[in-house]
């Protein structure tokens, strides 16, 4: 199974995200740069965190617009699982492939730091292996994560079951003082209307072996090679 | 012919910069100054045969670039 990740000028998890695909799941891994127009025949499409573009104008305002988004946009409409993390979210965002826009996080602190997050969705490509309510301890590193979308669109993608993951408490409390940066009714992450888009903040990528603290994210990427080979879509 | 963009957080859209910016104003005693929101200024030299060229240029920029219409909306003057 093929993970392609697009590496745009600025992302800095993009070797994050390859190191996970190939050499803790043991699957096909390639880069994609922006400026390329196929995804390599990808099986799963990840958006990497980081500040592509420098971040100049809004995040990920820039990268929306990159050739590469093209096919990006074709794959998931097709169906194809894409994955978007922290600066891939917000691309996700910006190019309209997920609603909502990220705001500076209310304390306008860069906020570097190990979180806890619930799983509130399983039935998403990247949610299939989580319980409902599991709390995973994932690191968050980002200055403009504060979630927003107007209140309309709020309630459409609760009353959807959209909301994938929420900031939490340990114990899986969905509390004020639990959330980092701001985000409306504690967004960590959303998924599309087809459930196949999925984005979110924190970065599962940097949590999937026990000695960086945490492994907690590894069951985003597992959940993904687990529906594609349900599917039939590895090679034996 | 030069265009002005204004792009300013939606009324609706909390914007901690300002605030903090508000609250620094009245720490240093202008407590005249009440609400303060913070934006971006763009000026794009724009080749255009008019002004009203020149203003549906820079607002279909401002719509397709400069602007998200998500958190923010915008003001375009035409010089």
């Amino acid at each position: 199974m093929k993970f392609s990740i697009v590496v745009f000028p600025g992302s800095n998890c993009d070797h994050d995200a390859y190191h996970v695909a190939r050499h803790v799941l043991g699957q096909d891994a390639e880069f994609v740069w922006h400026k390329d127009t196929d995804l390599k025949g990808a099986d799963v499409v990840v958006l990497p965190g980081g500040f592509s573009h420098g971040d100049y104008l809004r995040t990920g305002a820039i990268a929306r617009f990159s050739p590469v988004m093209g096919a990006v946009r074709a794959f998931a409409e097709g169906g194809g699982p894409v994955l978007g993390i922290c600066n891939g979210f917000q691309i996700l965002c910006e190019a309209g492939l997920l609603p909502g826009a990220m705001l500076r996080n209310r304390d306008l602190k860069f906020h570097c730091e190990h979180v806890s997050i619930r799983v509130e969705q399983t039935d998403t490509p990247f949610t299939r292996l989580a319980a409902a309510g599991q709390v995973l301890r994932i690191p968050i590193a980002h200055g403009e994560g504060n979630y927003y979308a107007e209140p309309d669109a709020i309630a459409a993608l609760e009353a959807s079951r959209r909301v994938v993951f929420r900031y939490c408490d340990p114990a899986g409390q969905v509390t004020d003082a639990a959330n980092p940066n701001g985000a409306l009714n504690g967004i960590a992450g959303i998924c599309n209307e087809r459930r196949n888009v999925v984005g979110l903040m924190p970065h599962p990528e940097r949590a999937c072996e026990p000695a960086l603290g945490s492994a907690d994210g590894l069951i985003l990427f597992e959940s993904v090679v687990g529906a594609l080979a349900g599917q039939g879509a590895l090679q034996s | 012919m030069k265009a002005r963009v204004f792009v300013t957080l939606k009324p609706s859209v909390f914007d901690p910069q300002g605030q903090t910016i508000a609250e620094a104003l009245h720490s240093l005693g202008y407590t005249g100054v009440g609400d303060v929101r913070q934006g971006k200024y763009f000026e794009l030299e724009i080749a255009a045969a008019s002004a009203d060229r020149a203003r549906a240029l820079a607002s279909e920029v401002a719509d397709k670039l400069l602007a998200n219409p998500v958190i923010e909306s915008y003001r375009v003057e035409i010089e």
